[in-house]
């Protein structure tokens, strides 16, 4: 009963009455149900994965480099420990990095501030879905100190290594890590379910379909791309987990299973899935690019249409990934059509957002940076895509480091870059104060040139014939000469320097926080409806009384009827 | 007061519900994971005559009976949506009752079929047949615990009139649970 008395004192003094006050002091971060605080438990988890995927990254670059030498801060890796860490890396910035970050940390603070909600429609099951996540990636990183090591099989999880346990050595690790996947996909398949019927039935009063901000779509379009897609691989990794602990052989040809069966299930939601993180990251491209072009996006219904088209044909790609996998050169053909065409859509994108910039009043701050930076580095990814989505260039190419080349040209924008975009582009939102800008710009180069300084020299080493998932290279004498071991030296060096910069940004994090510049509501002078209320926004986000009112759509910068270039959508005419 | 909902949940651009537009987005979801079972099973199949040897062992005769049981459940789970409808939560209450004594009749039946069965020889990892068998099987039978464990929820609440609107939310899913088991009778138990 005292709790009651409580709450309606603090309910009186806010002026809005009604909904969730749960716990006081330090639980209320840990129990809330609040979307912003989920977004940041989110947010944190996702970057606290991240510096463990980059520490990864360092042990195993250095192994690569400097063959057999003691790594400072790891020690010898042995080969076992080789494999564990490329797979977990691979898996870590994946599932633990890309997913958590771009759509669960920003769906969740994003999608109810700028459709001018209170909160998600399912605020508990909001919590239970990070409650899961925050297990799945305990029981991972637990995976990691288990007997016989982590699970060394790749990111893919290929059976027969995957599902048998003489062959990877790692009997618990594997069944842990294959739990732990499972677990973070149920985590965003509530997660996707709340962004979803929240966009559809939460939005303020007047704000139409073509009213939503451009990131929202692409969140949500994700989500439904995930749901869509996750379901077969869930089915698979049952399947998988009951080879691996009962012995049951669905995927050991010897006993009439199939292998391949693994391969189509994973990637018919693998392909898919790179999109799953692509479009917020595009989203949050766009939205930032108008802002600081100070215009309207070019063709908003066309970038809503082709992401719809992006996400349809992402369902039809996914076999580019089995070219060597023995499929009927005839199927390969189909799927080297639908891979080439997948790309026409995206390069629509950028032609979208080039053309925005295009007579724009562009502002060079630091979060424009990395927009810039995400269409430049992404469109060399997309590039080189072509040459593997080609399914006969794709038989010299296939599990070369000119995938990997690749891949990290896609993933990195996505996932790294595309996480600054939205962290610094929302960070006064979300802490009430401005970022330093010169520390921002200087972490910005200090991450961008030694991005391409490690991954060039990784395409050339492909194109070279140096396969993946080899532990030592000394081991191949065609691929130990002293001009592959330099290029291998030269990405090391890079990584080194790209990862000595993350320093600066959460040097400029705590700072920033602790005393920034004060942001006030909009300092950016943006449009969109979270930029109406408070730094960092109340509990409700709005008084319950002055809830916003959408008038107009997200981007009207520029307008020839007025005196400010802004017009912001709450703002009657 | 912690049960008091945000504005959120009660918007409705859509003009549809919001609690019924997400059961039909779990429904969405739902689908694809047996579906993705059911495909691989199918493929399977038609590549494995030999199969049919094994599937001969199925008792056709204790699926039907459980086929008619989960449609009579799912037909009182229509009646306690009526009933909802007309605000008489005890009367709801007591016809979800009896969906959840047919589901219980369903896993009941179903552990003694599977008893015989491991205790014939044939268990999960017999050949694949009995594999995805068992595998198809089970992970129906826990959509049939989860839901009959949420629809009590339901009905308690229900009898005291409250959230009458989650009788017809878990008879959606209900029905869910009874389509997966169309699908998955046929191709386990009749096709031999």
């Amino acid at each position: 009963m005292a709790d009651t008395a409580v709450d309606v004192q603090h309910a009186e003094h806010h002026g809005h009455a009604d909904h969730h006050h749960g716990p006081q002091g330090l639980l209320k971060y840990v129990w809330s149900t609040d979307h912003k605080i989920i977004a940041m438990q989110y947010l944190f988890t996702g970057m606290f994965m991240a510096v463990i995927g980059g520490y990864m990254a360092y042990v195993f670059r250095m192994q690569l480099a400097f063959p057999g030498i003691s790594v400072p801060g790891f020690g010898q890796v042995s080969p076992g420990e080789y494999n564990s860490l490329v797979t977990n890396h691979g898996s870590i910035m994946i599932f633990w990095v890309a997913m958590p970050v771009l759509i669960a940390a920003f769906g969740n603070y994003l999608i109810p501030l700028m459709i001018g909600a209170d909160d998600m429609v399912f605020p508990r099951i909001n919590r239970l879905s990070y409650q899961i996540f925050l297990v799945s990636a305990i029981l991972l990183l637990a995976s990691m100190f288990v007997q016989g090591g982590g699970f060394g099989g790749a990111w893919t999880a290929y059976p027969p290594l995957s599902a048998v346990a003489e062959y990877n050595q790692t009997a618990l690790g594997s069944s842990m890590w294959l739990v732990a996947v499972a677990l973070e996909f149920v985590a965003f398949l509530l997660g996707g379910i709340n962004f979803i019927t929240t966009l559809m039935n939460s939005r303020a009063p007047g704000m139409k379909a073509y009213d939503i901000p451009i990131v929202c779509w692409m969140i949500v379009i994700a989500s439904i791309l995930f749901m869509l897609s996750v379901g077969p691989l869930i089915a698979g990794a049952v399947m998988l987990l009951f080879d691996q602990v009962l012995g049951t052989g669905f995927y050991d040809p010897a006993r009439g299973g199939d292998p391949i069966l693994w391969q189509h299930l994973f990637w018919f939601f693998g392909h898919p899935e790179v999109y799953v993180v692509l479009l917020p990251a595009i989203g949050m491209t766009i939205d930032v690019i108008a802002t600081f072009s100070r215009k309207k996006i070019f063709g908003y219904k066309l970038v809503l249409y082709t992401t719809v088209a992006t996400g349809v044909l992402s369902f039809f790609v996914w076999a580019h990934h089995q070219f060597i996998a023995g499929i009927d050169p005839r199927m390969a053909n189909v799927f080297t059509i639908t891979t080439l065409l997948i790309s026409v859509p995206i390069a629509e994108m950028c032609f979208v957002i080039i053309a925005t910039l295009y007579g724009g009043s562009i502002r060079l701050t630091t979060p424009m940076l990395w927009a810039l930076a995400f269409v430049a580095e992404f469109l060399i990814g997309g590039v080189t895509g072509i040459f593997l989505g080609a399914s006969g260039a794709d038989i010299y190419f296939h599990d070369t480091y000119f995938v990997l080349a690749h891949f990290h040209y896609t993933f990195f924008p996505i996932a790294i870059i595309g996480s600054f975009i939205g962290f610094t582009y929302w960070f006064p939102k979300m802490f009430g104060r401005m970022m330093n800008d010169t520390l921002g710009k200087i972490h910005f180069w200090g991450t961008v040139i030694p991005f391409n300084f490690i991954f060039i020299p990784l395409f050339v080493l492909g194109i070279g014939g140096q396969h993946r998932r080899i532990y030592n290279y000394q081991h191949f004498p065609e691929l130990a000469g002293p001009e592959m071991y330099q290029l291998r030296v030269i990405a090391t060096i890079s990584l080194l320097v790209m990862l000595s910069f993350q320093l600066v940004f959460f040097y400029n994090c705590i700072t920033s926080w602790i005393s920034g510049e004060k942001a006030g509501k909009n300092p950016w002078k943006a449009n969109t409806l979270e930029w109406t209320t408070e730094s960092p926004p109340p509990h409700g986000n709005w008084p319950a009384d002055d809830m916003p009112n959408v008038y107009r759509g997200a981007y009207e910068y520029g307008h020839p009827d007025r005196e400010e270039d802004y017009w912001p959508q709450n703002q009657p005419s | 007061m912690a049960n008091a909902k945000p504005l959120a949940t009660l918007r409705s651009a859509t003009g549809i519900p919001t609690g019924r537009l997400a059961v039909w987005w779990v429904l969405a979801s739902e689908v694809v994971i047996f579906g993705g079972l059911l495909g691989a099973y199918l493929m399977h199949r038609l590549g494995h005559p030999e199969w049919a040897e094994a599937a001969a062992h199925t008792n056709t005769w204790v699926g039907a009976f459980n086929t008619f049981v989960l449609l009579s459940s799912s037909f009182t789970a229509v009646l306690a949506h009526q009933a909802a409808e007309k605000g008489n939560g005890k009367e709801a209450a007591k016809l979800l009752g009896f969906t959840i004594l047919g589901a219980l009749t369903f896993l009941i039946v179903k552990s003694g079929e599977w008893t015989y069965e491991i205790m014939h020889g044939y268990t999960i990892t017999a050949n694949n047949f009995w594999s995805f068998y068992y595998t198809a099987a089970g992970l129906h039978a826990l959509h049939v615990i989860a839901g009959a464990i949420i629809m009590g929820f339901v009905a308690v609440d229900a009898y005291r009139g409250r959230e009458l609107h989650r009788v017809e939310l878990i008879g959606i899913y209900w029905h869910f649970v009874d389509v997966v088991w169309i699908f998955l009778f046929p191709l386990l138990y009749i096709a031999k």
